[in-house]
């Protein structure tokens, strides 16, 4: 059988709705891969998947009802980590689900399974440092605002989170990678664009962009990290098993 | 708000607050409500770490360190030639709520030296927490220290801000309190552990019945002992905490190996190094008896009065018990299971669920994530291949360290993972 390449527009919906192609039209042999990152297609057929949010639905609800209770966000978890092919991955795990009478979400033994569990388990590590690490920073006109280059897009994944907790302020969390950003405006959260700038640095506390105050409670919070250090009990190896080098740009207080 | 008082103070209450060991904020109960700040659920974060490699997640500090006790093992005490400072309650709600809107901490570890007497500092204490939740409307996690000898009423008082309440007793024996901090009286610290305890019990239970009854206290109560000031044996050591753990139901016992602060001949010198290998191990057997199902005699007894340092506790009671094993991986009950060294918790829930597909042979035990250098003088599997030779537990013992040297030789934290 002639082999087909499947594009779709990036996000999981569009993922989500090329998957029910596969299924659709039975395709065997068969790749998915996102419109920015394609790879040179040789003998494959190409075809562009239009993104159908009912179809995505129907796929998303099928798999719920294979597993049970939380496993099913492994997928997203591992989707949103833009790892290149890791669409195929998915794919592979998704017939098999679909193809069993239990439920094998756990079953680790399959290499597909195992796989997309190892990779949903660092974008889930991502999140979390995300919510340690994220520090905001007032700015003059009362937003608290804080931007993040994460390996993986994980803002979909700390929104609630923020949300949840910052309830009386409005915030801003920016991926600077992605271009792309959360602003919670004191009712909802929404996805917004920003053109920052061109002064804008990240690193320091301008008075240009942060009130005065913002550098006083920086201050504060590097003397209070300074003091409860025990130094006889220094161990620098675990520190940085804790908090890797890469991740010290967030922390105002290791600068 | 004045940044340069304030400065001030929080060098001093912050430092002389570092050596409480707790920086638990998880497992607190406290939704965000009517669209307020900050929210205490789940699992708590760490949004730093210290060089020592210690998770910042509160902002600890004391109110004041002025104090009327005189207790050797403590840099707060009376006697010593320290700078003193003291808090306004508004200022230490303020520090809390800015650092907690710039996602720097999870929420407010309140303790204090004694000032005046036990109820004057405690009620100020109360003041701070309810401050926090009535006037700022803040929802993330308050710790508060239990004053020994606070009121009934103050502490009944107390559990309804606070998330988490704690007595550090700190020396595990009467007879070693009774040598380092003559003029304090044990029944003074099990005094409000006893009254929140029954609070709890008695708020748990009203609101199974009535469920606007406010939570009281959501993230239980802990307390903290110091490691190698007074002399116990690990035995006595855990004997003690698995008592408070049964009688007080505390949700954690924190073990802090002494850091030497002062010239008192009583006490370690200053200069001697931080026993961290050995409250590692006391954390090790802490988890032994709370999650897998040891019961502390079967660690510690009169006949094994210490905890070995070179091995951990899990390996060193399988060396005492080799008729128990080898067990099979794929029959073994979830008990067992948790008895094998070198296999975790996670990896025995991973265990039971993958043997449901198949055998497990060497290369799934492998994929699964056990420590194999350990658990394979342990267990057979779906394999011909099995540890055959008749081997003593010297032997055993000494295969798995020349193996396993660098690994422990840096397990110096109990923050380290534990046993996987
Ligand atoms: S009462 Fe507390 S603060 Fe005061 S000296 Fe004793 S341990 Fe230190």
């Amino acid at each position: 059988m002639e082999a087909t390449q499947l594009v779709y527009d990036g996000s999981f919906e569009g993922f989500l709705s090329a998957i029910f192609l596969v299924f659709e039209r039975k395709l065997t042999n068969v790749t998915i891969y996102p419109e920015h990152n394609q790879p040179p297609e040789l003998f494959a057929t190409k075809e562009i998947v239009i993104t159908e949010t009912h179809k995505a639905d129907r796929v998303w609800k099928g798999l719920r009802k294979k597993n049970a209770g939380k496993n099913v966000y492994q997928l997203y978890y591992a989707f949103l980590s833009e790892k290149r092919g890791v669409e195929n991955l998915l794919l592979d795990c998704i017939k098999y689900i679909f193809e069993s009478e239990t439920p094998v979400f756990k079953n680790y033994s399959n290499p597909s399974v195992l796989k997309i569990a190892q990779i949903a388990k660092m974008v889930g590590r991502e999140k979390h440092r995300m919510e340690a690490f994220v520090r905001f920073k007032l700015t003059t006109d009362g937003i608290y605002f804080a931007n993040i280059t994460p390996d993986f897009n994980v803002l979909p994944l700390i929104s609630k989170h923020f949300e949840k907790r910052y309830a009386d302020q409005r915030w801003i969390i920016y991926d600077l990678e992605r271009n792309y950003g959360l602003h919670y405006n004191l009712e909802f959260v929404e996805d917004i664009q920003l053109t920052l700038p061109e002064n804008f640095n990240t690193s320091i506390t301008s008075t240009d962009f942060f009130t005065e105050e913002e550098v006083a409670f920086e201050n504060l919070w590097k003397d209070y990290f300074n003091s409860v250090n025990i130094a006889s009990r220094k161990n620098k190896k675990l520190h940085e098993r804790h908090v890797p080098k890469r991740y010290w740009k967030y922390l105002s207080e290791k600068q | 708000m004045s940044f340069e008082r304030v400065q001030e103070k929080l060098k001093i209450l912050a430092d002389a607050a570092k050596y409480d060991v707790s920086c638990s904020s998880s497992g607190s109960k406290r939704n965000n409500k009517n669209k307020g700040l900050g929210n205490a659920t789940g699992m708590g974060i760490c949004h730093s770490y210290t060089e020592d490699g210690r998770c910042v997640s509160l902002l600890k500090i004391l109110l004041t360190n002025h104090c009327i006790y005189d207790c050797a093992y403590c840099v707060t005490r009376k006697s010593n030639d320290i700078k003193r400072a003291a808090f306004k309650v508004q200022e230490v709600v303020d520090l809390t709520i800015q650092f907690y809107r710039r996602n720097y901490i999870e929420g407010l570890f309140l303790s204090s030296g004694i000032f005046k007497n036990a109820d004057y500092t405690m009620e100020r204490l109360v003041a701070v927490a309810k401050k926090l939740r009535n006037e700022e409307n803040f929802n993330g996690y308050i710790h508060l220290k239990s004053i020994p000898g606070a009121s009934d009423e103050l502490m009944r008082e107390a559990g309804l801000y606070a998330d988490r309440l704690s007595v550090n007793i700190e020396i595990p024996s009467k007879s070693g309190l009774k040598k380092l901090a003559p003029d304090k009286n044990f029944d003074d610290f099990i005094q409000p552990m006893n009254k929140v305890k029954n609070e709890i019990i008695q708020y748990q239970s009203e609101k199974k019945i009535i469920k606007s009854t406010p939570i009281y206290a959501p993230a239980g109560q802990s307390t903290q002992m110091i490691i190698g000031a007074s002399g116990e044996s690990d035995f006595q050591i855990m004997q003690t905490s698995n008592h408070f753990y049964k009688k007080y139901h505390l949700k954690r016992v924190y073990y802090s190996g002494y850091v030497p602060i002062s010239y008192d001949n009583r006490l370690p010198k200053i200069g001697s190094e931080v026993p961290m290998l050995r409250e590692n191990r006391l954390y090790q057997t802490d988890w032994l008896m709370r999650f897998y199902g040891f019961h502390v005699n079967e660690i510690l007894n009169t006949q094994h009065q210490h905890l070995d340092l070179d091995i951990d506790p899990k390996l060193s009671w399988a060396l005492r018990n080799l008729h128990e094993f080898p067990i099979d991986i794929n029959t073994a009950d979830k008990r067992m299971l948790a008895r094998i060294p070198g296999v975790g918790m996670q990896s025995v829930h991973k265990i039971i669920h993958a043997r449901r597909y198949r055998k497990l042979n060497w290369e799934h035990l492998k994929k699964i994530g056990i420590t194999l250098n350990r658990a394979r003088y342990f267990i057979t599997c779906h394999s011909q291949e099995f540890e055959r030779r008749d081997l003593t537990a010297e032997n055993i013992k000494g295969l798995i360290l020349q193996k396993g040297k660098s690994k422990y030789q840096t397990t110096l934290s109990n923050q380290l993972s534990l046993f996987d």
